[in-house]
């Protein structure tokens, strides 16, 4: 019994930190109708960004919260830029371009970020810094609460309820909102859907940022391959609560995080990542929109 | 220019061939002197190297000088194959002595065999390298060997009766330990409590630790690379696991330190030799060395400098300098007391030797005892 909660806290934690990235691709899809597959690279830079900032600062000799908030800030920062570098140099040339073309090059600027990172960063894995301690909230017998895991849970949690808040009780989360239902009547109504579309890749990069750093502290290993297979998950989750849907986005990956965790304890270790695309599979096949989303056809 | 070059490079070895004076007896050695895994090339052959001077400055094998012919592989199988090729076609050597990697073994192996030259490889520890064929010898351990070696350790130095294995199902490396590992624990009368897997690039191995911590082993055996074994420790300890890890040669980096922090101190992992030795043999070496090239060596030196040492002695032993001979002799090596310990060739053409456990204690590699087969 007490493995078994160790097991969901566990599982918790890691899914939380699914649901920060399926956020980023959940907005850009909800306003954009496409799938920013550079996403998760940029998630991989705002590591590195954050790794290399410690180092010159000399952060990693002085934790605490001011590091750990100036650090977020760092990575926040970077993966934004990155974010609007992208859109506007690779996906606003495409804006009127066939879905597929997009796709394609969602596609290619990931493998240009994951391999010029390997030529940037260097291919061999990074130690990124110890910001703040982990410590132990509470246990019971064995089982144990990390404030980390903890922390890793509330921040997502924040960043979906602010989300929530920016989209549905904003001027700028209506101007959102009325590209995602149709950019060309939008303008004619005076929004400029480029700077709505700037603004949805900024919002979603910087929430990369937040969950590189947050990944680099509990699992201190960084490499510029770290983007691929979280992204795909978190990608899974996205699409798994409602592709568009943020609460969805967040109740796929703790979904996603609860199940591997649960498969590796009581099965093997194999299965972990054959089960995500398999959980892709089912949900595309029984219930397409996602547990949370509304259906509608969608030419891709 | 590109021309000249062409022409140099075929016209170069053909010169060299012509040069070779019959005073000499010249043995050939690709390595990676360049490329992703370099650091390993550039060690062992500066062993081989340290080796054959000292032959020659103690006056040569039958009053004959070496010359040690290096090509580089550049990390690559094939380059590895075609230097063989020179090596024997071009450059005439009595015997070649082998790169680090077992793939390249392997790619340039059964041109050896096949030419019956006979090949000395000084670190590939792949079982199959010398399954090529009679002429390809090996003087390190095999990969499952260091299974057996922690067994040993963990049930009578550390006297351990439960275990739990977590491997790498993706590398052959961890497999064949983690198989050998538990094989021989179970002989001795300890019992594997758990036998999990994580795949090489996991970064959450809570729910395998889990597991185990509810089985209360006395130790982990994590056969992996250091990359993963940083972070396993450092969750293991997280989840209040407090029992030593055990692993082997591929915890053997910085980095393992770096990554898994206080969390792998205390840690066991088998080794192929050791700087802390206080073997006289050792100690030499180290002096040696440091005093040519001005570094301490790695375990790749000093097994480069037991293969120069050894195909050295085999070719002093042989009656003539056909490949059929030094072969022969290669495989008598019995009890050559080299620097990575005692090296006998059984019939299979590997080393049976012995290995060291070294324990991990911050930057520092504790060196524990030494365990032969």
């Amino acid at each position: 019994m007490q493995d078994f909660i160790q097991h969901i806290i566990n599982g918790i934690s890691l899914g939380s930190i699914y649901a920060l990235i399926a956020l980023g691709y959940t907005m850009v899809y909800g306003i954009l109708k496409m799938i920013n597959f550079a996403h998760s690279d940029v998630y991989m830079v705002g590591a590195f960004a954050a790794y290399y900032f410690a180092r010159w600062m000399g952060i990693e000799n002085n934790p605490g919260i001011s590091s750990l908030i100036t650090l977020l800030l760092v990575s926040m920062v970077c993966c934004s830029l990155l974010g609007l570098v992208i859109e506007r140099l690779a996906y606003r040339p495409l804006r009127n371009a066939p879905k597929l073309n997009i796709l394609i090059t969602a596609i290619g600027v990931s493998l240009f970020l994951e391999y010029s990172g390997q030529v940037v960063f260097g291919a061999d894995p990074k130690v990124f810094p110890s910001v703040i301690n982990d410590f132990v909230l509470f246990n019971i017998g064995n089982v144990e609460l990390k404030s980390f895991d903890v922390t890793v849970l509330v921040v997502s949690i924040i960043a979906m309820v602010a989300l929530q808040f920016l989209i549905f009780k904003t001027k700028i989360g209506r101007a959102m909102r009325a590209v995602s239902s149709n950019a060309s009547v939008a303008s004619l109504m005076g929004v400029n859907p480029d700077r709505i579309i700037a603004f949805t890749f900024v919002v979603g990069s910087a929430l990369a940022g937040v969950g590189s750093v947050l990944v680099g502290m509990k699992y201190p290993k960084i490499d510029p391959l770290m983007g691929m297979m979280i992204g795909m998950k978190a990608f899974v989750a996205a699409v798994l609560g409602g592709i568009g849907n943020l609460g969805g986005a967040v109740l796929g990956a703790l979904i996603m995080g609860l199940s591997e965790e649960m498969v590796v304890a009581y099965l093997s270790s194999t299965y972990r990542d054959a089960l995500a695309f398999g959980i892709l599979i089912v949900i595309l096949i029984f219930k397409p929109a996602g547990l949370l989303g509304k259906y509608s056809v969608e030419k891709v | 220019m590109k021309r000249l070059l062409l022409t140099l490079a075929l016209v170069l070895p053909l010169v060299a061939g012509c040069t070779k004076k019959e005073n000499e007896i010249v043995i050939g050695e690709y390595d990676s002197l360049t490329g992703s895994d370099a650091t390993f090339g550039l060690s062992s052959n500066k062993g081989v190297r340290l080796a054959l001077d000292e032959v020659n400055a103690a006056g040569g094998i039958k009053g004959k000088k070496i010359s040690l012919v290096t090509l580089d592989d550049q990390g690559k199988n094939e380059e590895a194959a075609a230097a063989v090729t020179r090596l024997i076609n071009q450059n005439k050597v009595v015997a070649i002595i082998g790169g680090v990697a077992s793939g390249r073994s392997k790619a340039a192996g059964p041109i050896a065999q096949n030419a019956k030259v006979p090949f000395l490889s000084p670190a590939s520890t792949n079982p199959d390298v010398t399954k090529i064929g009679d002429y390809v010898f090996r003087i390190c351990f095999i990969d499952p060997f260091q299974g057996f070696v922690m067994a040993k350790f963990a049930s009578e130095n550390l006297k351990l009766k439960k275990v739990a294995i977590l491997r790498d199902v993706k590398n052959d490396y961890s497999v064949g330990l983690a198989d050998v590992f538990a094989e021989e624990f179970k002989k001795r009368g300890g019992e594997i409590t758990n036998d999990l897997s994580y795949q090489a690039g996991d970064i959450d191995f809570k729910a395998q630790l889990t597991q185990i911590r509810s089985k209360n082993p006395e130790g982990i055996y994590v056969p992996g690379y250091y990359t993963e074994v940083g972070l396993i420790s450092q969750q293991a300890r997280q989840l209040g696991i407090k029992v030593p890890l055990m692993g082997g040669d591929g915890w053997d980096s910085d980095k393992l330190s770096e990554i898994g922090k206080e969390a792998v101190n205390g840690n066991y992992y088998s080794n192929h030799y050791t700087t802390e030795s206080t073997d006289p043999s050792v100690t030499e070496f180290i002096k040696k060395f440091k005093a040519k090239y001005n570094e301490t060596p790695d375990a790749l030196a000093a097994l480069g400098y037991d293969a120069g040492k050894i195909l050295a002695a085999a070719i002093e032993r042989a009656p003539d300098l056909s490949g059929k001979s030094i072969r022969d002799e290669l495989a008598k090596t019995k009890d050559f007391a080299g620097v990575t310990g005692k090296i006998t060739l059984n019939e299979n053409r590997d080393a049976v030797k012995s290995a060291v456990i070294i324990q991990v204690d911050g930057n520092n590699r504790k060196y524990i005892t030494t365990i032969t087969p």
